[in-house]
């Protein structure tokens, strides 16, 4: 099964939808209240990197029997040091994004850590790819 | 703690999610950036927050919080409220200030727990 939304940079009031309906998506379809919160968490972070940072960009979510993938491309100004822009606290967001309660620097580390498996490539004057993928717990667990 | 004691110990208002005030509050977090909130919160955590956002809504729906207190007075929009409702978030709002609003409820029982914030981003430290 796959889900594909467009996110539009700089959109700050539909901000989310796209997180918000795969989460509900993944609750309909049967997947566990602790992997969908995961997708969730790691789809809304991505989302909101695009609305903050990049022109515009897309969030694909593809289910598989025993993994979720989701990724997150856009078209922006691309991430020049990407190890940097790793490091907890690091943030480019502008002050009016940081006065929302955002722009603290967690969202990339954040991604990692709620992924099993996380990648990450960026072109400067381009855009930026995140690839993440959440296992789902084996039957019977 | 169940979501009525908060509104009974806050004199709080509810806003929305009065079908849900008997469900278990197993632990809160002050806070008022959107980011620390999906670094640090575990699911079924009450919130207290001064920062009126349609995001805190949505981040808290994405973490599965228990709900949303408003604290100093502060009132969010209808719009707000309603994204709230279709999410089937509660949220309350009170007068007492963030500070008190934790106290309050710290003494009677309800614990922090937030988790750890992450270090090396590892497996120890995975959700």
């Amino acid at each position: 099964m796959r889900l594909e939304y467009q996110v539009i940079g700089g959109d700050f009031q539909a901000a989310g939808e796209a997180a918000a309906k795969i989460k509900r998506t993944l609750r309909q379809v049967g997947i566990d209240a602790e992997t969908a919160r995961r997708v969730a968490i790691v789809a809304y972070e991505a989302e909101m990197n695009i609305v903050i940072h990049a022109y515009r960009g897309a969030l694909r979510v593809e289910i598989s029997p025993k993994k979720i993938d989701v990724c997150a491309d856009d078209e922006g100004p691309g991430i020049p040091d990407i190890p940097l822009a790793m490091q907890e606290g690091y943030s480019t967001a502008p002050e009016k994004v940081r006065e929302m309660g955002f722009g603290a620097g967690l969202g990339l580390p954040n991604m990692k850590r709620y992924s099993d498996e996380f990648d990450i490539e960026s072109e400067v004057g381009r855009g930026t790819s995140v690839r993440m993928t959440i296992n789902l717990p084996a039957k019977g667990s | 703690m169940r979501l009525r004691d908060v509104v009974r110990i806050l004199e709080a208002q509810v806003l929305t999610g009065e079908d849900r005030l008997d469900e278990e509050v197993e632990a809160a977090c002050g806070c008022d950036l959107i980011s620390d909130i999906l670094a640090f919160t575990k699911a079924r955590m009450l919130v207290l927050t001064g920062l009126v956002s349609p995001q805190m809504v949505r981040a808290a729906e994405m973490m599965d919080l228990a709900g949303i207190v408003f604290v100093r007075g502060k009132k969010p929009p209808s719009d707000i409220v309603g994204m709230a409702r279709e999410a089937g978030l509660p949220v309350l709002c009170t007068s007492y200030p963030l500070y008190d609003s934790s106290g309050l409820l710290f003494e009677a029982g309800l614990p922090g727990r937030c988790a750890r914030p992450p270090r090396h981003g590892g497996p120890q430290d995975a959700p």
